[in-house]
């Protein structure tokens, strides 16, 4: 369980006295197993938000736990960020086994990005990917350890809609059969509604929660119309 | 290779116009190189220098990219040495090398030790460069996938500094090599520097050229077989 209470998020401000607040007032639980979206438009500090769970950001008054526990104490999450951070120097393969363990089962990197689609480009540089493959390389590297938390900063960003749609049901499959946490941020509310257990909705900055809302949707869902 | 033709020709053709003392002709620059390696002394003073560039070229990269990389990550080092680091870079080399051998005579430490302070500040300055540059988001990717602090040096860190490394070790072998020269003319009595301080004594320009190019192919020798293919490798990626 993730218990969020933030009573507030700053960040100092170039040539400016005042600090620029980012998220106030923020709080809620994420239960194990939950996947919740965070819709917002831009600014009212998502990235932020999974910043401060992931452990990155450790600045802020109140306070983050994930079972009981700082963000950086327990189990490693997996985290894609809004931008693929792909090391350029490291092929698509040794970018994944990267954040493997020593003597982690490499097999299962091949199946991987056999299932994102890229098995055909398991040793080539980043460098002579498109976006949108640099962006399943990413997400193959935040599932490979199967984390029991997921971090996802707008992951089907400016994807082909067919591959994203791919994705997504692969993601859904992936995080039911391990029943990962999973904080998903979005500006997509159809994606969102698609995806999620629960959705929360920010305001814009500062952001706050205006809407903490379930969807009671079955599963398989129709993922258009 | 046409480069080299060009320049013998020219070489060839400046020969008719000059007194042959002044410019001897290629093949007797040739024959002085053949009997001077014949007699084994050639190899023996390219091998002395060649140490002396080698153990102070490590030490100066050494030195050079441990100090270069804490002062472009921690501002209150980069803040306390910058006065120091713009004295070494403006003090001239051979301030340098006359005051080691007046400091610590005319030995092996002094002559080492000069080249390295003469190299150092250069190393220094390009690694803070590169360190500056380093991209905070990849660090950020090893911090949350807490990577051990082996695969984030070796994976992560360091390969961003691979471009300012190799440019610091290639200028810097440049450097190093005309510095020792300059440190066996003055106080040594091995080396091509030494050997080039007493064919000058007698004005024996056929020598000193039969030298040169024993060195030149040398150091061609180390930048094509070493650093262009080592240069190769850790940059495959950018190809």
């Amino acid at each position: 369980m993730i218990q969020i209470d933030i009573s507030s998020k700053t960040y100092p401000q170039d040539h400016v006295q005042t600090n620029l607040c980012v998220l106030q007032d923020v709080h809620f639980n994420i239960k194990s197993g939950e996947f919740c979206c965070i819709v917002g438009p831009s600014g009212s500090g998502k990235t932020t938000l999974l910043n401060l769970i992931s452990g990155l950001d450790k600045n802020l008054k109140g306070s983050i736990l994930i079972n009981g526990e700082a963000p950086t104490e327990g189990a490693v999450p997996g985290y894609m960020f809004q931008s693929s951070r792909l090391m350029p120097w490291l092929t698509v393969r040794e970018n994944v086994t990267l954040v493997l363990q020593k003597g982690a089962s490499e097999e299962r990197v091949d199946d991987l990005l056999h299932e994102v689609g890229l098995n055909d480009f398991a040793d080539v540089y980043p460098k002579h990917l498109s976006g949108g493959m640099r962006r399943r390389v990413a997400l193959a590297r935040a599932i490979i350890t199967e984390p029991p938390l997921l971090l996802l900063d707008e992951p089907f960003l400016s994807l082909d809609a067919s591959i994203a749609n791919h994705l997504r049901r692969q993601l859904i499959d992936i995080c039911e059969r391990r029943s990962t946490t999973v904080v998903f941020v979005t500006h997509d509310l159809r994606e969102a509604l698609y995806l999620a257990d629960r959705v929360l909705f920010l305001s814009s900055r500062p952001g706050k929660i205006v809407l903490d809302h379930f969807v009671e949707i079955q599963r398989p869902r129709v993922p258009e119309g | 290779m046409a480069s080299v033709v060009g320049v013998l020709a020219i070489w060839q053709i400046s020969v008719e116009f000059v007194e042959a003392d002044v410019l001897p002709a290629p093949y007797l620059v040739l024959r002085s190189l053949i009997y001077h390696t014949g007699d084994g002394e050639l190899l023996f003073h390219v091998g002395v220098t060649l140490i002396r560039v080698l153990i102070s070229f490590t030490l100066a990269m050494a030195f050079g990219v441990t100090l270069g990389i804490i002062m472009g990550r921690f501002k209150q080092w980069d803040a306390a040495l910058d006065g120091i680091l713009v004295l070494a870079l403006n003090l001239p080399a051979l301030v340098i090398i006359i005051l080691c051998y007046l400091w610590f005579g005319l030995g092996e430490f002094a002559a080492i030790l000069a080249v390295t302070i003469n190299k150092f500040p250069i190393v220094v300055v390009n690694m803070r460069e590169g360190a500056r540059a380093v991209d905070q988001d990849l660090l950020q990717v090893s911090e949350v996938f807490r990577l051990s602090s082996r695969r984030r040096l070796f994976q992560v860190y360091l390969p961003q500094l691979y471009p300012y490394l190799l440019s610091s070790a290639r200028s810097g072998l440049a450097l190093v090599w005309k510095i020792v020269l300059v440190v066996e003319l003055l106080g040594r009595s091995d080396g091509v520097g030494f050997k080039l301080g007493i064919f000058f004594q007698f004005f024996d320009i056929a020598s000193i050229l039969a030298y040169s190019f024993a060195f030149i192919i040398v150091v061609m020798a180390i930048e094509y077989r070493l650093i262009v293919p080592l240069e190769r490798r850790l940059t495959v990626w950018r190809t």
